[in-house]
């Protein structure tokens, strides 16, 4: 453990030191968003592929069959299409949703925000990025192993995913390094969230108190501490399983099973306990990928409105008590599971009511909206949508937190919809806003903001078209996770499968907006002023990129809370965190 | 870029979210897909509960999308020097409002739901239960009813074999109660009589679902787990596994008939005789 | 650096281990209710006679807790401060090899617990008890030697660096030791109340 270097002046570095293995938190951060852009278009893939076998499975895909034996002729089979949705839903929650919002952006904007050098361990900071990449590998060879890549689940349930390869295809190696993956990811993310903790707690800067911090660190903060306890979790239950898979004991696999005509060894094992251990860590998982999402809406909001934040204090204990509750509901995802149906009951309750301190700050959101001068900033307008499809997803969670309709929605796409909306779409949008609103800050150029429009308004009606109907499948009793649909009552949604197929298709190649945006910008786009979207926080008073030690050896000295926005301030109508006037209105100070 | 060109771009977001809301909300009232025909007794609470939920959280998710859609229309007029307002009574009333207006649905739906969650999963079954074993293993559902005896035979499960039909893995030539059972590749029950079933897997995680009984429910390896219903009327329907359980998961299904008690009758006779 | 201001100052490194502990509490607290509702689950859990060693154990890692405490840069007073490092360097070098010791010690004594356990046949796939016996004290095993990694970490600040930068290098990695000491006992408690 180091304490961060005092040095303002970057000393000479090797390009290992600098680029590869750097102790910078700006360039982990990007490396972390490197890291995730590599996923996600990974995740992306996959989802076409899953799409357009959803749509046409008799159909060959061109070119897949070259690239994946498992698909021969560009055919999907119904193994590897179980392949491609666990690999997808693996790689988008842990190196996407994970990764992008809180260690990416995190990393490279938190320590900024309070005033800091850089994080509190940036040794840690290098090997918890270096361990996630690792994770990323070890994951990514599970589509190269002999039996094929693993086809459990994200949520690998037991005994499918601890008994081996006995259970059929893709639970040989693929689903051995899977585990081993997720465990690795585990240490990685303890290691930052250790480390986020420590840097806001002790490196936060002259007259930064905990009320003056912006709203996307307390955010990051929050998620940091949910992800310090719900990885603690994952890691043992990572473990237990591993040693069902290698060792040969019976953590999870009961007595008496008999798989490919043969008795198994283990005996005595809870499967229920694995989804206990499991959901115990997934559904704060899910606030792991939304919370800084609803901080980094809180935090733009204010500067494309031009006005404070309703109720700032509320966003916050809503977003503490989200983080609070979020380790009371994990049995909602368990109510068809065989537990108890009673503790159903109990489990239903802190669901329903966690949709409260949601619902109160989607509604400040909205008030925050009301008589603003609105900037239609390409990052305002994800702010917004966020705001739409976090209702949209939100709403059909009321659904779902009943027990007595779960068991009619329970593995219906129904599900599959809300959890997309709610954890997928809404998390990708503040990833969006986010990228689009400290682009300037990362690189000193501006994205283009009229590609960016258009990426923000086909996004938006693509994802409704994608997501929206998978409702309607679900009341109609469409089971998720089938790789075609051979039952009778289910051949009727086929044409809506080739609807939402088309749209995602579309959404899909969008995103080359995007990424073209992404890149040209980087290299070629207008020169950033220092503060370009007049916001209030400390990352807009040092230089873009910020230097080394982020403040050139100065070390800021804050006044005001990030929330004074709508006031007569010396460069407009907001006062900078770091601004020494006192009154609102005075003109004094330089 | 141009503050106007912002507006317009404002506006039609709104517009967008106005839409989307519109067509969405048409969609689900115009019931184009939707839950198939109850033939349960217990459905038809299942379904109230849907439908209340359908129409309160409906009405919350229109309410908030066209909010949201007029407050950006309405301050979307780029004029860069009008003064911003505050809303009415700041945080309080949105506090206020979200606690009243979730909270009463909350409440709503807990009370009537729980209710209905315990008939159908936590109160015990009808002690008159027409009893059916159910097993599920890679990638079907096999039903086992205990013959003339009334009487299940014992379950072992190192005697199984696929390939002499030996799915349960019974011992017919040592246990007595296991001679007479008879097992079903099809779930077939008498209308309107309680029906018990008992899940319990072979292998790995199943489920299973009916969407015309309102029933879903996952096998647990290592458990029994008892599922009560009647079916109110004759019916061929289809159940379905809902947990991921391999490669075959897309396939795995049987029947369910729902016959008259003659039918019935005969039915098991002639499962009896062969 | 002023050594003389360190009490005022944050110490990420402490700071550091106490989010550590929160997280390594919370998954022993996962084993802990995975070994409560595996022996619930079915009547399969074999009770059998710790090894005795054990005991020994204890005691040697509870010792080893004492002789980090008692090195004098434990307690850091501003008078102890002032004294000439040359000096203090070796007394503590002295206190943190003993405490090293003992930490191996403590380890070669696990691994002769597990010698014996599976020489009577318990072996860690065999039951669940048994199970869960290698996975505890693995893991704890595992955890300790990080703080033994620490403790030379301390050592070799002593002899390289500032006196406050060792200091606030003791402060966080004896904080660790005594958790991890602590969390033995635990184990040896639970082991020896459901095993």
């Amino acid at each position: 453990m180091t304490s961060p270097h005092s040095s303002h002046d970057a000393p000479r570095q090797s390009f290992l030191r600098k680029y590869v293995f750097s102790l910078d938190h700006k360039v982990i951060g990007l490396q972390y968003l490197d890291l995730s852009l590599v996923a996600v278009t990974t995740g992306m893939i996959l989802s076409w592929l899953m799409r357009m076998h959803l749509g046409w499975p008799t159909k060959a895909i061109p070119g897949l069959g070259a690239v994946a034996p498992e698909a021969t002729g560009g055919i999907i089979t119904p193994e590897y299409y179980l392949s491609l949705m666990t690999m997808h839903g693996t790689i988008m929650v842990f190196f996407v949703l994970t990764t992008a919002p809180f260690a990416g952006l995190g990393n490279f904007i938190l320590q900024l925000q309070i005033g800091a050098e850089d994080m509190a361990f940036p040794r840690f900071n290098m090997m918890s990025f270096w361990v996630t990449f690792v994770a990323f590998l070890v994951l990514l060879a599970a589509f190269f192993v002999p039996e094929g890549p693993p086809l459990s689940g994200w949520t690998a349930y037991a005994p499918l995913s601890a008994v081996g390869k006995d259970a059929g295809p893709g639970q040989g190696w693929g689903q051995t390094l899977w585990v081993i993956s997720i465990a690795i990811f585990c240490i990685a993310q303890l290691l930052g969230s250790l480390n986020f903790i420590a840097t806001t707690l002790d490196l936060r800067t002259k007259g930064m108190s905990l009320a003056r911090m912006p709203f996307s660190t307390w955010a990051w903060f929050i998620t940091s501490v949910i992800g310090l306890i719900a990885f603690s979790v994952l890691l043992p239950a990572c473990i237990l399983l591993l040693l069902d898979r290698v060792a040969g004991t019976s953590f999870f696999v009961p007595s008496g099973l008999v798989i490919s005509d043969r008795l198994q060894p283990h005996a005595g094992g809870s499967p229920l306990l694995w989804q206990h251990l499991f959901w115990f860590f997934g559904h704060p998982e899910v606030y792991i990928a939304i919370l800084p999402g609803f901080g980094i809406i809180s935090h733009i909001l204010p500067a494309v409105t031009r006005k404070p934040l309703l109720g700032p204090r509320v966003v916050i204990a809503c977003m503490i008590a989200i983080a609070f509750l979020s380790y009371t509901v994990w049995g909602h995802h368990m109510f068809m599971s065989g537990m108890n149906p009673l503790s159903a009951t109990v489990f239903s309750v802190p669901t329903l009511i966690i949709t409260i301190p949601a619902a109160i700050m989607t509604l400040l959101w909205i008030g925050t909206l009301y008589g603003a001068r609105m900037r239609f900033t390409t990052a305002a307008l994800f702010c917004l949508g966020f705001i739409s499809v976090f209702v949209s997803g939100g709403i059909s969670g009321f659904f779902l937190a009943q027990p007595a309709i779960d068991s009619y929605l329970h593995g219906t796409y129904f599900v599959v919809g809300h959890f997309h909306f709610v954890m997928g779409v809404a998390s990708m949008f503040g990833i969006f806003a986010g990228t689009y609103f400290w682009f300037p800050k990362m690189f000193g150029r501006m994205m283009n903001e009229t590609l960016g429009k258009w990426h923000f308004i086909l996004t938006f009606v693509g994802v409704y078209c994608i997501f929206m109907p998978m409702h309607y499948l679900g009341l109609a009793g469409n089971v998720r996770r089938y790789s075609a649909f051979t039952v009778d009552y289910m051949k009727g949604s086929v044409p809506l499968h080739r609807f939402i197929t088309v749209a995602a298709l579309f959404t899909g190649a969008v995103q080359l907006i995007f990424f073209y945006n992404l890149f040209r910008s980087r290299f070629r786009g207008q020169i950033a002023p220092t503060n370009p979207w007049e916001a209030s926080s400390l990352e807009w008073t040092t230089s873009s990129p910020p230097p080394h030690d982020n403040f050139g050896g100065q070390h800021p000295v804050v006044y005001h809370g990030p929330n004074e926005y709508g006031v007569a301030g010396k460069d407009g109508d907001y006062i900078m965190q770091n601004s020494p006037e006192s009154e609102p209105a005075s003109e004094s100070a330089a | 870029m141009g503050r106007h060109e912002g507006a317009i771009v404002g506006k039609i977001f709104a517009i967008l979210v106005t839409i989307i809301t519109i067509i969405s909300t048409a969609i689900f009232i115009s019931r184009v897909w939707w839950l198939p025909p109850d033939i349960s007794q217990l459905g038809a609470g299942i379904d109230h509960q849907m439908n209340e939920t359908m129409v309160s959280s409906g009405v919350l998710f229109v309410l908030a999308q066209l909010v949201l859609a007029f407050f950006v229309w309405r301050f979307a007029d780029n004029n860069d020097q009008r003064k911003i307002k505050i809303f009415p009574g700041g945080a309080t009333p949105m506090v206020v409002v979200a606690i009243i207006l979730v909270g009463a649905e909350i409440l709503a739906l807990t009370l009537v739901g729980s209710r209905v969650w315990a008939s159908i999963y936590v109160t015990k079954s009808d002690p008159n239960s027409f009893t059916i074993d159910v097993q599920a293993e890679q990638f079907a559902y096999y039903f086992r009813y205990p013959g003339p005896d009334g009487k299940f035979g014992a379950l072992h499960p190192d005697l199984i074999d696929e390939s002499s039909g030996n799915y349960f893995g019974l011992d017919p030539a040592n246990d007595t109660t296991a001679r007479d059972d008879i097992v079903s590749a099809s779930l077939v029950i008498p209308v309107n009589r309680p029906i018990l079933l008992q899940l319990h897997a072979k292998d790995v995680s199943h489920a299973f679902y009916i969407p015309e009984l309102r029933i879903q429910q996952d096998f647990v390896p290592g458990l029994v787990i008892p599922v009560h219903f009647t079916a109110t009327r004759t019916a061929k329907s289809e159940i379905v596994c809902t947990q991921l359980c391999g490669l075959g998961h897309y396939n795995m299904r049987a029947y369910l008939e729902v016959m008259t008690d003659v039918d019935f009758k005969k039915w098991l006779n002639d499962q009896s005789a062969q | 650096m002023n050594s003389l201001s360190l009490e005022s100052r944050p110490e990420p490194a402490r700071t550091g281990v106490w989010v550590g502990i929160a997280a390594i509490s919370m998954s022993f607290a996962a084993y802990t209710s995975a070994l409560i509702v595996r022996q619930g689950a079915n009547p399969d859990w074999v009770h059998f006679r710790l090894p005795p060693i054990l005991f020994l154990n204890t005691l040697v890692v509870l010792a080893s807790s004492v002789t980090l405490y008692v090195a004098p840069v434990g307690r850091p007073r501003e008078s102890q401060l002032a004294e000439l490092p040359a000096v203090r360097a070796r007394r503590e070098i002295n206190w943190l090899y003993v405490t090293l010791g003992l930490g191996l010690l403590f380890l070669l004594g696990q691994v002769i617990a597990w010698r014996d356990l599976s020489s009577q046949g318990f072996t860690l796939a065999s039951s669940p008890s048994s199970s869960f016996f290698y996975l505890l004290t693995a893991a704890h095993g595992l955890h300790l030697l990080g703080g033994l990694g620490g403790l030379l970490y301390v050592a070799h600040r002593v002899a390289r660096s500032s006196e406050s930068q060792a200091l606030r290098a003791y402060r966080a990695a004896s904080l660790y030791w005594h958790f991890m000491a602590a969390l033995w006992v635990y184990i040896f408690v639970l082991l020896a109340v459901r095993i």
